[in-house]
């Protein structure tokens, strides 16, 4: 392909509460087997994207952990590859990443380095399926500037939480509020851009000079009057799990068939690292209904629409209900877990009892296991 | 120069015509194993966790679907700049070519190979044995003995012993004799069918014995060996080691790792099983499913019911069916309301909705009694069974059937239908 592909990861934020303690949220893990960042890098694999960054600032181990070696997505090549840029000082620069923007310029040599005429940007927090090429195709077509893949929500009580657009019949974007606290638009940024990277240098360059660090604020904002700024209209699934009840209702979205159909049947595959489990194993007394089950687990309690990641264990007459379990989890014999996210390693005692009153409780207790 | 320690090479080449139907199409070695595995995933992972980076693996049986597992080694880490993995099929020289004609045949048109690594010891492995070994102990072993050639044996009730090659060792585990297959057996010591050897022994050997017609390790270089009063002796094993030869054993084997705490576990972080994962996605058991005492597959899907079962990934069972003591493998499918009974489903069958197999009495198998027997139900890979058709135990079906494959819509006890496959 045409672009090289950067993926900003970097963020934190605090609707994801503790669960942001551990992890970037693009280290977050998906739909039992995955983490968050996948489905962008399956999709920049998918789309024949050879060289792609990864920018990472907050909390990066869990994450660089998972990056360690690229070839799980067919990075590691010759020509091309993946690159992980965490900030570091330099002769020029000791600061932290003061923002999307300000960590492009600090990257710049990455982007000067390429040859490819595009960039692809995306998010590391999105959970979709895109060939960037149609995108690429469509921005091309109309000779735009910048494309930015939008979608509109039907669901509009979280719309405060994206940047919302308006755009023209033919998808010129005349509008962009950024987190507004009020508005009437229902179409959302999914912080996916295709932008000719020479562009993309010079935006970021200026935007440095002025002292200005902030992509969406300080150059989409700024130029969307000047610059061609287009709306691709993404019309298959999207979710974005940067708040505890979205990361808690996409896991939830993968117990429907036609999701699951979607990203586990449907060619292009997703990709993540692959870490050696046995099959998943049913003991007597298990009784599993409408859930997700990783490998690795051992089950041999009751489990209900809920989603197990990898190498969960539940104990003896346990009862799990609409949970999210997270990997490595440990849930003693005797307990009730309900409408909870139980924390990646957490070990619950016997006789336990959890249930999230308001929302999704997380759950966090490390307790001493004796096999 | 290079140097390797220990080098191993793994005989993978073989048919296995005792599983039947299962290796019409593909080598033993490749043949699926406990909802996730294939057969030479387990010495493979030996080799990589005792240490051995160096691995020549023999094929010539039906290779396809081993190479495309073995790739170049990935998922055991056995993808190195000097050594890791090689595929070694025969190749044609310019006098004499020929296929490999045994074990023995097989290592000794490799020598070449073996060569460029100037190993001080050479382990020989099978593809069809399950089990977990430090290899690195046993060379210890021999290292301590200052052995030419150490077996591995183990301990297998007496009235099992004349199935297996016996050795005979007197207090210093020294090898005072050998026998193979033996009416009465004086030891219950079974070779495992597992040897290192000293280079220089095991190369001399080969040589001597190039004209030997099928030579074997079992018949001829062990013998020979023995009678040149090289120092063989035999390392004693007591941990899970099973051969999955048979339809039977095979099924048993299976049948044992969704005990509650398996003998052989799977589980432990220690002396992990790798292999090349097909398939990522979680499982999904629906509503109305029930799953007890199994153990599933990733990216399989239940919406029936599954009872002391091994089953693989991206398996589809529908509504409605019902699974008991049966092993089915990956990319299978599971027709709505079908009732599978103590049956051996291999890769990508599709079985019809309404489907029963393993009903009536047990009949002995019309044709191949010694094949398939123990009351299992066997069905080949790439199969297809139509709905509604009843098949009953001892049998087994290969290729795509019809309904005029069934007359009355049966296939009684003891019957069989092979349309597919090397070995109809």
């Amino acid at each position: 392909m045409k672009a090289i592909g950067i993926i900003l990861a970097g963020g934190n934020n605090k609707m994801m509460r503790e669960l942001s303690n551990k992890r970037a949220i693009a280290a977050m893990p998906v739909a039992g087997s995955y983490r968050s960042i996948d489905f962008s890098l399956s999709n920049m694999t998918n789309s024949k994207i050879q060289r792609v960054a990864v920018i990472t600032q907050y909390n990066a181990r869990s994450l660089n952990e998972h990056l360690s070696s690229s070839k799980w997505w067919d990075f590691g090549r010759k020509q091309g590859g993946l690159f992980v840029f965490t900030p570091t000082i330099t002769a020029d620069s000791s600061y932290w990443y003061r923002g999307t923007a300000d960590s492009l310029y600090q990257n710049l040599h990455f982007l000067k380095n390429s040859h490819e005429p595009y960039v692809v940007i995306a998010s590391g927090d999105g959970v979709y399926k895109l060939d960037y090429n149609k995108v690429l195709e469509y921005h091309i077509e109309k000779k735009a500037d910048i494309t930015m893949v939008v979608k509109k929500m039907d669901d509009r009580s979280e719309i405060n939480r994206y940047g919302v657009v308006s755009m023209t019949e033919e998808g010129r974007i005349t509008e962009i509020d950024e987190k507004p606290l009020e508005t009437n638009l229902s179409t959302v940024s999914t912080g996916i851009y295709i932008i000719r990277r020479r562009l993309l240098i010079e935006l970021i360059e200026k935007a440095a000079e002025e002292d200005r660090h902030d992509f969406v604020r300080d150059i989409l904002m700024r130029y969307k009057n000047i610059k061609k700024i287009y709306g691709y209209k993404l019309q298959t699934y999207w979710s974005n799990i940067s708040t505890v009840e979205a990361y808690y209702k996409t896991n939830m979205d993968f117990l429907d068939r036609n999701v699951r159909n979607y990203f586990f049947k449907e060619y292009p595959d997703i990709y993540t690292k692959v870490d050696d489990m046995p099959p998943a194993k049913y003991n007597c007394g298990s009784n599993v209904k409408n859930s997700l089950i990783s490998s690795g687990c051992i089950i041999n309690g009751t489990v209900e629409g809920s989603v197990l990641f990898k190498k969960v264990y539940i104990g003896n007459n346990s009862v799990v209900k609409n949970s999210i379990i997270l990997n490595d989890a440990y849930i003693g014999d005797n307990s009730y877990i309900e409408n909870c996210i139980i924390e990646s390693g957490s070990t619950i005692k016997a006789n336990s009892k959890y249930v999230g009153e308001f929302g999704p409780q997380i759950v966090t207790e490390n307790n001493p296991v004796y096999y | 120069m290079i140097k390797k320690e220990m080098i191993a090479m793994l005989l993978a080449g073989g048919q296995g015509s005792r599983l039947g139907v299962l290796t019409a199409k593909v080598a033993k070695p490749a043949v699926a194993f406990g909802g996730k595995y294939r057969i030479i995933d387990f010495p493979l992972s030996n080799c990589i966790n005792s240490g051995i980076d160096t691995v020549g693996v023999l094929t010539q049986y039906q290779p396809l679907r081993l190479n495309t597992h073995i790739g170049i080694g990935i998922p055991w880490d056995l993808d190195r700049n000097v050594g890791g993995v090689t595929v070694l099929p025969p190749y044609e020289k310019s006098t004499s070519s020929e296929w490999y004609t045994g074990t023995a045949n097989a290592i000794y048109q490799n020598l070449e190979y073996m060569d460029q690594y100037n190993p001080d010891y050479v382990l020989i492995l099978s593809g069809d044995h399950i089990y977990k070994m430090d290899y690195k102990i046993m060379l210890d072993y021999h290292k301590a003995n200052n052995a030419d050639i150490t077996i591995a044996a183990m301990p297998v009730p007496i009235e099992e012993a004349s199935r297996f090659g016996i050795v005979i060792t007197d207090s210093d585990n020294r090898i005072t004799e050998f026998e193979e297959k033996p009416a009465n057996p004086r030891s219950n010591l079974a070779s495992m069918g597992i040897y290192i050897f000293s280079w220089k022994v095991l190369k001399d050997a080969l040589i001597k014995l190039k004209d030997q017609n099928e030579c074997d390790f079992g018949k001829h270089v062990i013998p020979y060996c023995f009678e040149n009063n090289r120092r063989l002796f035999a390392y004693e094993y007591n941990g899970y080691w099973k051969d999955v030869g048979t339809l039977s054993s095979y099924w048993e084997a299976n049948m044992e790792l969704i005990d509650l705490i398996p003998v052989f576990n799977l589980y432990e972080e220690f002396w992990k099983i790798y292999t090349k994962t097909d398939s990522i996605p979680p499982q999904y058991i629906a509503q109305d499913a029930y799953i007890e005492k199994s153990i599933i597959g990733d990216g399989t899907e239940v919406y029936g019911k599954v009872y002391n079962s091994v089953i693989g990934s991206n398996v589809v069972i529908e509504e409605g069916a019902v699974v008991r003591d049966s092993i089915i493998m990956q990319d299978s499918v599971i027709g709505k309301n079908a009732v599978i009974n103590k049956a051996i489903i291999a890769e990508e069958v599709v079985l019809g909705d309404n489907v029963e197999l393993g009903i009536g009495n047990e009949e002995e198998n019309q044709k191949l009694p010694k094949i398939y027997n123990s009351g299992l139900v066997t069905i080949g890979e790439c199969s297809e069974i139509p709905s509604g058709v009843k098949v009953g135990k001892n049998t087994a079906i290969s290729g795509k059937t019809t309904l005029e494959d069934y007359p009355g819509g049966t296939l009684p006890s003891g019957g069989v239908i092979i349309k597919a496959g090397d070995n109809v």
